[in-house]
């Protein structure tokens, strides 16, 4: 019995050293997935336990019974739930690394007027909190500049790869900072006339802005048509051109009541698809953004009210009041290093009104048509991109652990500095001598 | 007026608030006494009578029906701003005299947005612009009351904030180029301002003893530093680094001081064993990490691996957007890290009750202890629960049923609407350095405005 009890301690030595001697790095894996008995939440059919097929960073065959190819590495998830990757609709991540450390900022560049500062340049694919992130389920999110009033071209990125190539999801968004009759915080100490006026003449630049781009426009297209080479450098004009031509939707980022008003009626006389993104008050005015038919993307949703005279859930419940007047909605949590959280940010619309469905579909397939790209992301259908997580259950839950990741079909460690930190940690050694 | 109507004005409001209520069929969380399904709770003069199965009401008990709902301890918030009106007193790097208790603010709207996330008592604290700031105060969610001072939770321990690292170092090295200005500084900074109570104290002895005939100046900077080096203050400081965690440590050994609560301390996990051994307590946020440089080597594992070397730990706010979720906080620690309920929700309740010295009167749910309750529809550790009610000594401060929509206690008859804030009030506005990054801020908007003044009259 003894020898027993130290033949098994001597395995469970070797077996807890061996490995740490010559340890690699954990490297994503890639290859052919066979994901078994798995309850898979589609999105946009129904919820049943079946399987699905990674291959070649697609999802090759999903069903209630999918055969086994030759090659394939079948994993079996009985028990288990799969979904789609998490998409963040607006965050800072990978274009800051440290927020008090200026020169890691590159989401803010000079000027008032760069909408061609694209994001997709300055993202860097080895920021500490990419990892970070992605261990929580966000597979995928819309990195974005912020700052003046055309802060530049957010960008759809993965979470995984070593450049901006490998990560783009092949969709940017110019942004336009709606002139605001809010404060900028507490400190911001204007007289209201003074507000009123900043707002007048930031409201005239941007229609300054819009018909010289209109100008441009047209003589672009003039001189396509003349087969000319038209001698042009205008880089913020020609950032603006797929917007003029609508082409290509304007991310409006705009927030307070009366200005969500005064957007709608910027938008109204003009040829232009339009987004709204920050939406904090939609809540307020939220018919008539459902009439004009504008998608709203909205958040963070754990955010304290923007007026002290607002019910104190103003912020849980504002996507659920605008989900029901019938727009489109997406959330964001507006964060770089814990955009880990969006799980939670959805949690709390689907607990304060939402339903965990909805809140489901406003992180996955409904962001994914709002970026144009609903034919590769947002759901678990054949064809899409393999950004699936497996979890132990619903990924909004806090206590549930993701277990397995994979993005673009390739099977991603569940590492990061932080998971690092506590393996090293958690029973230091030495320790107190 | 004679001395009984000063009494009387004095304890009548305490009484008319006094509350009997019987909180029937839920499943109480007592935290430091396990679950009981399907029990009541009596409440008697705003205290714990009894924790039981089918208690009958007593006449004159209000009932509140908690069937399928939570009941858990009031949360406490170890480091929070609320309902102040300043944060920092940031002239000078010791500052031990001022007291925030002098600015306290009933009106704050964020104390009632706390107490609809369930939050009953805050530890109302001092910036961190100073290695030595301000007092603090310890302060129940009476939410409705205009007079500050029925705020103060009666009998809590004295608390006092330090400040290590980056804030007092960028405040008045960088700022007003005096010590500190590095970690070297800092240190010092406590070491000069300890030797000089002790010396100050020296002098009051020897007064007193005869040895000299003059009286010392009167200092209650002084004071209230000899009062710390006593253990009649305990000190609360706002830290990150594992290195700088230590210095103080050494620095309090010297000086025989061992009431010490490490605030934020995102490094703590690196010194987790160091932290037990000394006894000091840390309090920490779930998952805040990288919005300056001395966070950046964070983990969410923190508060897990410092409760399981055996760290007495809390998880705070220092915000008033946190603090409204405060149990959502907690479970992050069974993501990362796999803490029990009980663990998890011991970092809102009985710990932090614990870090601030007043864990015999708040923080479990147990016969003779204040009836500060929260009560949850879904487990408070679930991402959707939802706070239903929330008692502070057995009054209903918050009802999900009667919530109105503006709950101001001081309205404008002019406003409409209230000011809309394009920012959320984060960190930045909320938190440790407020009042400085408002003067930074203020500061660069004038630049700005300064700058357009400027060009608008050279040409």
């Amino acid at each position: 019995m003894k020898h027993l009890y130290i033949f098994f301690s001597l395995i469970i030595l070797i077996n807890t050293i061996i490995p740490s001697f010559g340890q690699q790095v954990k490297k994503a894996e890639n290859g052919v997935f066979l994901l078994k008995n798995a309850t898979l939440h589609t999105v946009s059919s129904s919820t049943y336990i079946g399987d699905i097929l990674l291959k070649d960073g697609i999802i090759a065959e999903i069903g209630k019974s999918v055969s086994n190819p030759p090659n394939a590495k079948v994993i079996d998830c009985t028990g288990k739930h799969i979904y789609p990757g998490l998409i963040d609709s607006g965050s800072r991540l990978g274009l800051v690394e440290i927020d008090a450390v200026s020169l890691t900022n590159d989401f803010d560049e000079h000027g008032d007027f760069v909408p061609h500062m694209k994001a997709l340049i300055a993202v860097n694919p080895n920021a500490v909190a990419i990892p970070v992130t992605r261990v929580n389920g966000v597979t995928t999110v819309f990195a974005k500049p912020d700052g003046g009033t055309f802060p530049g071209t957010g960008a759809l990125i993965d979470l995984f790869g070593y450049s901006p190539e490998q990560m783009t999801c092949g969709s940017e968004r110019v942004i336009m900072r709606f002139p605001s009759t809010g404060r900028r915080g507490r400190w911001d100490r204007r007289t209201d006339e003074d507000v009123k006026k900043d707002a007048e003449k930031a409201l005239k630049n941007i229609n300054d802005i819009w018909s010289i781009a209109v100008q441009y426009m047209k003589m672009d297209s003039a001189s396509k048509a003349d087969n000319q080479k038209w001698c042009t450098n205008n880089p913020q004009m020609m950032a603006l051109l797929p917007i003029v031509k609508g082409e290509q939707p304007l991310f409006i980022e705009v927030n307070s009541k009366n200005d969500i008003e005064s957007a709608l009626e910027w938008v109204s006389d003009k040829k232009l698809k339009a987004v709204f993104t920050g939406v904090a008050e939609g809540w307020r005015v939220a018919d008539k953004i459902a009439k004009a038919n504008i998608p709203v993307i909205t958040g963070p949703i754990l955010n304290t009210p923007r007026r002290d005279n607002d019910r104190y859930d103003a912020s849980y419940t504002n996507p659920s009041k605008m989900a029901k007047a019938g727009i489109k909605v997406a959330l964001r949590t507006d964060n770089a290093e814990n955009t880990r959280n969006l799980p939670f940010n959805a949690a709390f619309a689907a607990a304060y009104g939402m339903g965990i469905e909805n809140a489901l579909r406003s992180v996955t397939l409904t962001p994914a048509e709002i970026f144009g790209v609903a034919d590769k992301y947002g759901s678990l259908d054949k064809g899409k991109v393999a950004n699936i997580i497996v979890a132990d259950g619903d990924p909004f839950e806090t206590k549930t652990k993701i277990e397995k990741l994979f993005i673009r079909g390739w099977s991603i460690p569940l590492e990061s500095r932080q998971t690092l930190l506590y393996d090293e940690f958690l029973q230091r050694t030495p320790g107190i001598k | 007026m004679n001395r009984l109507t000063i009494v009387l004005a004095v304890i009548m409001p305490v009484l008319l608030n006094a509350q009997n209520v019987l909180i029937k069929n839920g499943t109480v969380l007592t935290i430091t006494k396990g679950v009981k399904e399907n029990s009541d709770i009596l409440v008697t003069n705003g205290k714990i009578a009894r924790i039981d199965k089918n208690i009958s009401a007593p006449n004159g008990t209000s009932i509140i029906d908690a069937t399928g709902m939570f009941v858990m301890p009031g949360i406490i918030d170890a480091h929070s701003h609320i309902a102040l009106d300043v944060v920092n007193e940031a002239t000078n790097p010791v500052t031990a005299e001022v007291n925030v208790g002098d600015a306290l603010d009933p009106l704050d709207v964020s104390i009632y947005r706390a107490l609809a996330g369930g939050v009953t008592a805050t530890h109302a604290m001092h910036g961190s612009a100073n290695a030595v700031g301000g007092q603090c105060e310890t302060i129940k969610l009476r939410y409705g009351t205009v007079n500050p001072d029925e705020l103060r939770m009666e009998g809590a321990p004295r608390t006092i904030k330090f400040a290590l690292g980056e804030n007092p170092i960028r405040v008045h090295g960088e700022g007003n180029k005096i010590m500190p200005n590095t970690r070297m500084g800092v240190e010092q900074v406590f070491r000069n301002a300890f030797s000089e109570a002790q010396l100050y104290m020296k002098d009051w002895d020897d007064y007193k003893k005869g040895l000299r005939k003059s009286s010392p100046e009167y200092n209650l900077r002084n004071e209230t530093m000899a009062d710390i080096l006593k253990g009649n203050i305990i000190i609360h400081c706002h830290s990150y680094r594992a290195d700088e965690i230590l210095m103080l440590m050494r620095v309090l050994k010297d000086y025989n001081i061992n009431r010490i609560c490490f605030q934020h301390v995102n490094e703590g996990f690196k010194v987790a064993p160091e932290l037990a051994a000394f006894g000091a307590g840390a309090s920490v946020f779930a998952d805040w990490w990288a919005y300056k440089f001395e966070v950046y080597y964070s983990t969410a594992y923190n508060a897990a691996i410092l409760t399981r070397n055996g760290v007495v730990t809390s998880i705070n706010s220092d915000s008033e957007e946190l603090i409204r979720h405060l149990y959502h906080e907690a479970a992050k620690t069974q993501r990362y890290g796999d803490l029990t309920d009980d663990e998890a929700l011991a970092l809102i309740t009985i710990n932090p009750a614990k870090q601030l010295g007043i864990d015999k009167r708040v923080g479990s749910l147990e016969v003779g202890k204040d009836a500060d309750i929260a009560i949850f529809k879904g487990h408070p550790l679930s991402v959707y629960a939802v706070p239903q009610k929330t008692l502070v000594d057995g009054q209903v401060r918050f009802d999900i049923e009667k919530d109105p929509d503006d709950t101001r206690i001081d309205i404008n008859p002019n406003e409409k609407y209230s000011t809309f804030y394009e920012t959320e009030r984060n960190y930045e506005n909320s938190g440790c350095l407020r009042g400085i990054s408002e003067m930074l801020m203020q500061e660069s908007y004038a630049k700005f405005m300064r700058f357009k003044y400027s060009q608008n009259h050279t040409h």
